[in-house]
């Protein structure tokens, strides 16, 4: 089991033919994602690598060959474009990996979403992997296994770090999802945590946030009234200074709020366990984690 | 990316909001003379990037050429914050009879531009949330309508009960900065104060505009607008090479792949007693010139005591990156010492490499942040 993603996840590349989306497709697909369609307007008829056909829309993908999830590789001045193609095609989740999305375009893309009950994860993400099932996005499947934890995170090379960490201790996962560094993301902390949560086969997680904005704390509060499998937390950003952007837009300390400092206490006054290093998540998640 | 007050004043004037006549002065003979042009009295603001500008003295009223003088003098080439001024606005000085808070940002909560207005005008609006929040009016804007004229009225009307000339003014003002903020991809937008003159005709006479960094592709017009000399210079040459970087305090040289694992490995150099340099995103890439320019921009800082590589290599493989290194510290002299830490696909092979080099490789992060620092001294 894992979260937002199962057998029956049909995928379509937007952006197949340019050179992440070549590359990230042939990753997920020997990984054994059923990758069924891939769509780049005047490319239409072609085949990526001999095998998977190529539509000029993401409508005739889903028509053709049954496409119901998009993974986004396109530009960033055609990333909202084509999320909203995606979501008016009939596709219930939305994949977006592209980096550097105007913020004012993600504000119009959300009410269009959710007229049409799509879920998006990201922009700005690695996107998510279930082990056994399913690659959607960046995330190196090398250091993955399948196991009873779900991971979530705001960032991508510390989620790998974290993940690394967790398949080292032999811990494995049921899903690492990588939500994304931008101020506007579909898929929230808050929305992993209830999947997870629901998810009989997640046994415990583990939460990354950074600094900027007040996801964490509001799925701190969540937490403390929901749920009861073990969780810990890591925040990234405690030395950063306030007003400057730290590479993820989201990444801000503004106005004195979204501090490291402001994040941990609101965690652990809803009694979440928040690691002061990367390497002491695993220990901590065993320590509260009565197998 | 954040612009001047005159800069964001240009800006509202193109969208219909009623900015009072400026110009921008170097020096105190053009101060003079644009205060002649304008005609007594005037008002001299420093321009610099940063809040404050007030209580540092760095705003005056000039009731005569002799003030103007003065102040000009005493404003040019003030420090504020850290900021040095080089610009200072000379604008006509207006009656204030009532002052307003009107100011727009991305709102992450509500997923849209929230609108936000106060009859609490002329002071920063984060202390007026703090000490007296009931007294700031939200709206999140929809944006499949845009801000409609009877939520706009409405807020003016709580702003300025039973004074509708003046509330369809003040809603007049926000739909036109509305209008601004989506033209410019602004991330905040904000004047503060609108004020009324004793006549009842309304006035935007201070504003702040921030950018949209992500949307910068499409305003080929702002990098005209970007002040190069209150940039850092470090920060400045990142920017060209495209890099992600901060300048910081301290003397350990940073370059992570990744925005959460740099901010993490800056956060492991002071749990350890160490203090960072700097916060660099080098991203996924194992390219040697990237390298070198990241290296070069760090070691322009004469602070630096030491280089910290640390790299999770996911899709980018580390004997790839090993190489990347390996090369681009071939391609300059470096007289200080480089600690190396490479972690996930093909580590076995991309240690191996550095093994054979001056190096100094490490296994984890941990090892990697307390071998920077003992080397740092």
């Amino acid at each position: 089991m894992a979260i937002f993603v199962d057998k029956d996840t049909r995928v379509v590349v937007q952006g197949i033919t340019g050179r992440d989306g070549g590359f990230h497709t042939s990753e997920m697909m020997a990984y054994g994602t059923k990758v069924v369609a891939g769509c780049t307007p005047g490319r239409g008829g072609q085949k990526f690598q001999d095998k998977v056909p190529v539509f000029d829309t993401v409508r005739e993908a889903v028509a053709n060959e049954g496409a119901n999830t998009s993974v986004i590789f396109v530009p960033p001045a055609g990333a909202a474009g084509a999320i909203m193609e995606a979501a008016d095609a009939g596709c219930k989740l939305v994949v977006c990996i592209t980096e550097g999305v105007p913020t004012v375009d993600m504000v119009r893309v959300m009410p269009y979403l959710k007229e049409r009950g799509v879920r998006l994860v990201g922009p700005n993400c690695p996107g998510l992997l279930a082990p056994g099932i399913a690659k959607l996005g960046i995330l190196p499947a090398s250091i993955v296994k399948e196991g009873p934890v779900g991971l979530v995170s705001r960032s991508g090379t510390l989620t790998y770090e974290v993940v690394y960490q967790l398949t080292a201790a032999g811990l494995g996962q049921t899903t690492c999802l990588g939500i994304g560094g931008d101020p506007i993301i579909g898929t929230n902390f808050l929305d992993a945590i209830e999947a997870f949560n629901a998810d009989p086969a997640t046994e415990a997680f583990v939460m990354i946030g950074e600094i900027g904005g007040d996801a964490e704390e509001k799925a701190a509060a969540y937490i403390k009234a929901h749920v009861k499998k073990p969780v810990v937390s890591f925040i990234a950003g405690q030395t950063a200074p306030p007003g400057k952007r730290m590479g993820h837009a989201g990444a801000i300390v503004s106005g004195g709020t979204g501090t490291a400092a402001e994040k941990k206490r609101a965690l652990n006054d809803a009694g979440i366990p928040v690691a002061e290093r990367p390497m002491d998540i695993v220990p901590q998640l065993k320590s509260i984690w009565k197998r | 990316m954040n612009i001047h007050e005159y800069q964001a004043k240009e800006i509202f004037a193109r969208h219909g909001l009623p900015v009072p006549p400026g110009e921008v002065a170097t020096t105190v003979g053009e101060a003079v003379a644009l205060a002649g042009k304008f005609g007594l009295p005037v008002m001299v603001k420093s321009q610099v990037l940063t809040g404050g500008r007030g209580k540092a003295g760095g705003v005056k009223f000039c009731k005569t050429i002799d003030d103007v003088k003065e102040n000009a003098s005493k404003i040019l080439g003030m420090d504020i914050k850290g900021h040095t001024v080089r610009k200072v606005l000379v604008t006509p000085a207006l009656d204030i009879a009532s002052e307003f808070y009107v100011g727009m940002l991305i709102d992450r909560t509500s997923q849209r531009v929230l609108l936000m207005c106060s009859a609490e005008g002329g002071m920063e609006i984060e202390q007026v949330a703090k000490d007296k929040p009931e007294a700031i009016l939200k709206l999140p804007i929809d944006p499949r309508f845009g801000l409609l004229d009877h939520e706009a009225l409405e807020l003016g009307l709580k702003m300025c009960p039973g004074e509708v000339k003046k509330a369809r003014q003040l809603a007049t003002a926000m739909q036109k900065l509305y209008a601004a903020f989506l033209a410019a991809d602004a991330s905040l937008a904000e004047i503060n104060p609108f004020i009324f003159t004793p006549d009842g005709i309304g006035h935007a006479i201070d504003g702040k505009v921030s950018f949209d960094d992500n949307a910068m592709y499409r305003h080929a017009d702002y990098e005209a607008l970007r002040d190069l000399e209150a940039e850092d210079p470090s920060e400045r040459q990142a920017r060209e090479a495209n890099l992600s970087f901060v300048k910081l305090e301290g003397n350990v040289g940073c370059l992570v792949n990744g925005a959460g694992l740099a901010m993490a490995t800056m956060d492991l150099v002071k749990y350890y007693g160490g203090q960072p340099a700097n916060f660099l995103d080098i991203g996924g890439s194992s390219n040697p010139e990237k390298v070198v320019n990241a290296l070069k921009i760090i070691l322009q800082d004469k602070a630096v005591k030491v280089i910290l590589f640390n790299i999770f290599g996911g899709i980018t493989r580390c004997d790839d990156v090993a190489n990347g290194i390996i090369k681009a510290t071939e391609m300059m002299t470096i007289d200080v010492p480089i600690v190396v830490r490479l972690t996930g696909t093909n580590e076995a092979e991309g240690r191996a490499l550095l093994a054979k080099t001056k190096l100094h490789p490490a296994e984890t992060m941990d090892e990697a942040v307390q071998k920077a620092i003992a080397l740092a001294g």
